[in-house]
């Protein structure tokens, strides 16, 4: 720690794809037990030059140091055992393999006999986990499939430990954790940053930036914009990655008279995961739903959605009582829902941004008749929707997977639009999208709901629940516990969320 | 994920994944020996019995064991059925009723399956054919040239050789417990060395196996040549079994399919990456006790096909919906 030359250093690196520059005489260097937060919006050239780091891609020009050694890097292979690990959030872990063997995946211990030493590398896991928190919850002989996720990140970033790694990556590592595996996650980036080992934090979260990095760098347009020795307040970084003030980021909330009649009302609704659920929502409002993971906020949705029906109570949609037994029936009724992981449950990734956009209508369209004349499946129609939701794409025939993730969030809600639902229910909305789509994403909320939509959101980001939303509802083991008017403090909707006070607002 | 967020997390200890090959395998032997007992022929509950069930199944349950690792590291092999032909005439023409020409003309098997291997494993990898593609390819290739050059039974094999299919030791078969053999060996390779650990990485996640520095390709090219050599040794069996080679052996017994039914049954996952021998050796016992039912039930040869349709599907739609993921 005390060693304050850079163990990584790269010197203009500029890099082209077809048709771009991602990257241009970006310098970039981290010095051993640091966190240097690296961030930017998508786009403005992070993975390319993770990816350049890691031997994915090799620059067009620049050199890379490595412990004060130009290096250069044909396959990741090489990058892993210069000590460089990246944990990406799609982790490389096998689900079907236990612990142990994932972490010494490629690299087994051999007894003289030259048969994998089982027994060695069971206490080596051992060892290398006992540095972390998560130690305990962990045996090297569980399948790493039956981890949950949090866990599964711990066993990557062990893996990297156990490799030797100097530097370590982590890209965007708290997306899919809630907000107690966050803490533990930032312990253990401490205890690796107490071990020396160098650390490269991507995110979009102002949060983490603060409470984890040393030093921080602002990329924007394949550019370094800013660079910062000591942590800056937010609104600095924000205004580098943007390159503008950010006024207006959450949508103004809904006047009085903005709020029409109760579009959804659940009374005393419940099933396994859900006790006594009282709800509603009206025309022109955006309803949050605030709590920790497993509070039953993604079962209410889906108890809406049909897809995890309720068992006993009621529910009126538009003054009709309604009840949705599958997710068919609930968008019949007018029921809209974007699912919190786009790409496994939302998009087609292999189809065209208009194929997506229809997906929902055509699953209601006629069986004969041409597409243009079947109202449910107008092509024209789509594209005026896709025109409206501003979505950028070269074309909308291209495939949606080459789409920024705002831009095929975007191309979900055209999907419900052409569906005119009554509710519809945003879950993690803004997830893994940078913040000029996030300001996007919260302004085309607010459109539908001044259109006359009742929405629903789910996110489990604090500020933007409370922020984006007219009320806050508090969710805590499968009930409703609170609510808060727009603009509560945090704090107080994350005692609520915890169960320390249950003091509605 | 998030749709998961609410699912309890999940039991640790026993995990049927694990133990389904064994359940089914308990069923189809309770099945087998209440219709002996209800159609009154107890005669076929007896231990010699029991061996005769099993001698039927060798060639299958060899060809099975290759059919194994190509499964698991998310290829497949159709060409198996087409090769078992191509061996079992090969070495019988080699052959041709002299002693001498054993050696050789197992060799010569064995050095064919280990081309075809290469070849698959090799287009699969380096040039990325579908396997299905691939390997079927493979598969009219060898019947092609087989068919051009022999239309029925061809050589023959000399009775040192015949005790490979019908010699004993002691109550056991041979050939049965050269399965046997086989199939611990397998389990060595899979359970205990690096080679067989590399296969479950490249199987379950190739971009992860190739970034903790596995040679993917290698990996997958070795699996074919293992499950051709496999294929290959079946069709040294058949031919000592049937003590000549004939061009439709293979394709008679729908080696290809039933190998890979046999090895989904046993739990093996086609999408690669989870699996193991144990489980395919369940399949294919489970496989010729329904055959025993069959027969000692008397049931009619086409309704047989549509029963063992049935139960191809039901077994791995039992794993689905158990296991509460796509197996297959």
């Amino acid at each position: 720690m005390t060693d304050s030359a850079p163990v990584i250093e790269m010197k203009g690196i500029t890099k082209s794809f077809p048709g771009v520059r991602a990257l241009s005489e970006v310098s970039f260097d981290v010095r051993p037990g640091e966190v240097q937060a690296l961030v930017g919006e998508n786009g403005a050239g992070k993975s390319t030059l993770i990816k350049i780091l890691s031997g994915v891609y090799h620059a067009d020009a620049g050199e890379v140091h490595v412990g004060g050694e130009a290096v250069h890097f044909a396959h990741p292979v090489e990058s892993l055992q210069a000590g460089i690990a990246v944990i990406y959030q799609e982790f490389s872990l096998l689900p079907e393999r236990t612990v142990a063997q994932n972490l010494f995946l490629g690299r087994e211990p051999r007894t003289r006999f030259g048969l994998i030493d089982g027994a060695r590398m069971r206490a080596e896991t051992r060892e290398v986990l006992s540095l972390f928190a998560a130690a305990g919850r962990i045996d090297p002989d569980r399948t790493v499939g039956e981890l949950d996720v949090a866990t599964q990140q711990v066993v990557e970033i062990a893996k990297a430990v156990s490799t030797g790694a100097r530097v370590v990556v982590m890209d965007e590592p708290t997306a899919a954790l809630n907000e107690a595996e966050c803490e533990e996650l930032f312990a253990t980036v401490d205890t690796l940053r107490k071990r020396g080992v160098a650390i490269i934090y991507i995110t979009h979260r102002m949060r983490e930036i603060t409470r984890l990095a040393d030093r921080v760098t602002v990329l924007k347009d394949g550019e370094v914009a800013a660079r910062f020795d000591e942590v800056p307040a937010p609104d600095a970084i924000v205004r580098a990655m943007v390159g503008r003030d950010i006024e207006d980021f959450y949508a103004p909330p809904a006047t009085p008279d903005e709020i029409g009649e109760t579009i959804l009302s659940v009374r005393g609704a419940g099933n396994a995961m859900l006790h006594d659920i009282d709800l509603d929502v009206r025309a022109g409002e955006i309803v949050g739903l605030a709590g920790i993971q497993g509070a039953g906020r993604v079962a209410l949705a889906m108890a809406l959605f049909g897809q995890t029906p309720f068992e006993h109570g009621d529910v009126t949609l538009n003054g009709d009582t309604v009840t949705f037994r599958n997710p068919r029936t609930a968008i019949m009724g007018g029921v809209g829902l974007l699912p919190g992981d786009r790409k496994a449950e939302g998009l087609v990734l292999m189809q065209s941004v208009r194929d997506n956009g229809m997906l929902t209508s055509r699953a209601f369209g006629k069986l004969w008749g041409s597409d243009r004349k079947n109202a449910h499946a107008d092509t024209d129609r789509m594209d005026e929707l896709l025109d409206h939701m501003e979505i950028r794409a070269a074309s909308y025939d291209q495939d949606i997977r080459a789409l920024s993730g705002g831009n095929q969030q975007k191309a979900i809600v055209a999907r419900w639009l052409s569906m005119r639902p009554k509710l519809l229910i945003f879950i993690e909305p803004t997830r893994g999208i940078d913040v000029n789509s996030k300001a996007g994403i919260y302004h085309l909320m607010r459109d539908l709901a001044r259109e006359g939509a009742g929405i629903l959101m789910i996110s489990s980001d604090l500020p933007e629940v409370i922020g984006a939303a007219d009320r806050v509802l508090v969710m805590q083991e499968g009930r409703i516990a609170a609510e808060f008017p727009h603009g509560a403090s945090e704090q107080d909707v994350m005692h609520a969320a915890t169960g320390e006070t249950g003091v509605a607002a | 994920m998030s749709l998961a967020e609410d699912t309890p997390p999940r039991k640790t200890g026993f995990r049927f994944e694990r133990w389904a090959p064994l359940i089914l395998l308990g069923g189809a032997l309770v099945i087998y020996v209440i219709v002996a007992l209800a159609t009154g022929q107890a005669q076929y509950l007896t231990f010699d019995n029991l061996i005769a069930i099993l001698g039927r199944s060798i060639a299958l349950g060899i060809t099975a064991v290759g059919q194994t690792f190509v499964i698991l590291v998310a290829s497949i092999d159709l060409s198996v059925a087409s090769l078992i032909s191509a061996t079992a005439v090969l070495a019988s023409v080699v052959m041709d009723g002299s002693p001498a020409m054993i050696v050789p003309a197992v060799l010569a098997a064995l050095v064919l399956g280990g081309v075809v291997g290469v070849t698959n494993g090799i287009v699969v990898s380096v040039l990325k054919v579908n396997p299905l593609i691939a390997t079927l390819g493979m598969s009219l290739i060898i019947q092609g040239c087989l068919s051009a050059f022999v239309s029925n039974f061809a050589g023959e094999v000399p009775a040192a050789f015949q005790v490979f299919a019908y010699g004993e030791v002691g109550p056991f078969p041979i050939a049965l417990l050269f399965l046997a053999g086989l199939a611990v060996l397998a389990w060595i390779v899979l359970r205990f060395t690096k080679f067989g650990s590399d296969m479950y990485a490249v199987g379950g996640n190739e971009e992860a196996a190739r970034f903790a520095g596995i040679k993917t390709g290698r990996i997958v090219v070795l699996s074919h040549v293992i499950c051709s050599v496999c294929a290959a040794i079946a069709g040294l069996y058949l031919a000592s079994r049937l003590r000549s080679g004939a061009p439709w052996i293979g394709s008679d017994g729908v080696y290809d399919l039933e190998s890979i039914a046999v090895v989904v049954i046993g739990g093996t996952v086609l999408a690669g990456g989870r699996g193991g021998i144990w489980g395919t050796m369940a399949g294919m016992l489970i496989f010729s006790l329904i055959d025993s039912v069959f027969n000692i039930a008397g049931v009619d040869s086409f309704a047989k096909q549509v029963l063992r349709g049935i139960i191809i599907v039901a077994a791995v739609a039992f794993y689905a919906i158990r296991s509460k993921r796509i197996v297959a």
